[in-house]
């Protein structure tokens, strides 16, 4: 549903504007690594504005800050729709290691609603790349919720297995 | 780092072509130590918290409930440090080498693990087996911990006087 809405919306070359809340520049260092010719975006068309006016993507990365937050707002405000977010690196996921300090709102998605998340603390230039294909209907999605017990048989079992106390 | 210039080079000059064939084609080339998403063994797991403890970003969240421990895993703010997979006692977890993580859903990035903790079937208090040959049941069927009379193994806790009567 979400692909063939990407390929309807975004049929041609995305336009990404590139901004920065208040990461520690790993992430953006990575972002640039992408567009150079050896991981080279520009085959899937992604091309770096300089206005989110331009823009049909926002890659967002770092955690927002306080001081950021109705600035990214603006910016989400200013690009046109049909747009996707991407959220960049673990601080833009989750919030990282500052994900309940006092001058953070937390991750992007609670400023902006986030299309789709690229882990990682930088992500890899093929991770970022990987994060593209999947928002373009390139490739799959291999991660999924894991919810493991130790041991199932026990939860079906109707009594607990526990000797008598007294012997 | 000298060695990298001259592969660098090397691929400069033999092929016109420098650009990885990345999502198509072979897939990435990972180097060594690189950790990626982490991963947990369930049957390995002793429950504990020792990665809880050491988690930089408190990602890691255990639950306790009597005779049943819920850990939880958060896995979209790690920072892949790796230091629960440096302090685990039993090599439970481990970083993979998975760097394909992204995603469209925040909940897929989350693992969430029940452990049935070891209980004395006297005093119903958990407790630690110092004999390995005695662990070895109870790695598979940790409800078979449970002795009773001179079954009860050296590091059992020593009973209470409330059982006695």
């Amino acid at each position: 549903m979400l692909k063939k809405l990407c390929k309807k919306a975004f049929p041609k070359a995305l336009w990404v504007y590139h901004t920065n809340c208040a990461a520690c520049n790993g992430c953006d260092i990575e972002i640039i690594n992408v567009l150079t010719p050896y991981y080279d975006a520009e085959r899937f068309g992604i091309k770096l504005v300089g206005s989110p006016r331009h823009a049909d993507v926002l890659l967002v990365t770092g955690g927002v800050s306080r001081q950021i937050a109705p600035a990214v707002k603006r910016l989400y405000n200013a690009t046109p729709n049909p747009k996707l977010v991407f959220a960049i690196g673990s601080c833009a996921c989750g919030g990282d290691v500052f994900f309940d300090s006092y001058n953070m709102y937390g991750a992007v998605d609670k400023a902006i609603p986030v299309d789709y998340y690229v882990p990682g603390c930088p992500p890899r230039p093929e991770a970022i790349l990987y994060g593209v294909g999947v928002a373009l209907g390139l490739l799959p999605k291999k991660v999924s919720k894991k919810v493991k017990s130790d041991f199932p048989e026990f939860q079906e079992l109707d009594e607990p297995m526990i000797l008598p106390k007294e012997h | 780092m000298f060695k990298s210039k001259i592969k660098e080079a090397a691929i400069c000059f033999s092929n016109l072509r420098v650009t990885l064939p990345y999502p198509f084609g072979n897939g990435a080339e990972i180097p060594e130590g690189f950790r990626g998403k982490l991963d947990i063994d369930e049957t390995k797991c002793i429950g504990c918290g020792g990665c809880a403890n050491v988690c930089p970003s408190r990602l890691i969240r255990f639950y306790d409930d009597g005779d049943q421990t819920r850990m939880e895993f958060i896995l979209d703010r790690c920072t892949y440090c790796g230091r629960c997979e440096e302090v685990c006692p039993e090599e439970a977890i481990n970083m993979t080498i998975e760097f394909e993580t992204s995603t469209n859903d925040k909940t897929d990035l989350y693992i969430e693990q029940d452990l049935y903790m070891a209980t004395c079937a006297r005093c119903g208090r958990c407790f630690e087996i110092e004999n390995s040959i005695d662990k070895i049941p109870t790695r598979r069927l940790r409800q078979g911990r449970n002795f009773l009379g001179d079954c009860m193994p050296s590091g059992a806790p020593p009973q209470r006087e409330e059982d006695k009567k």
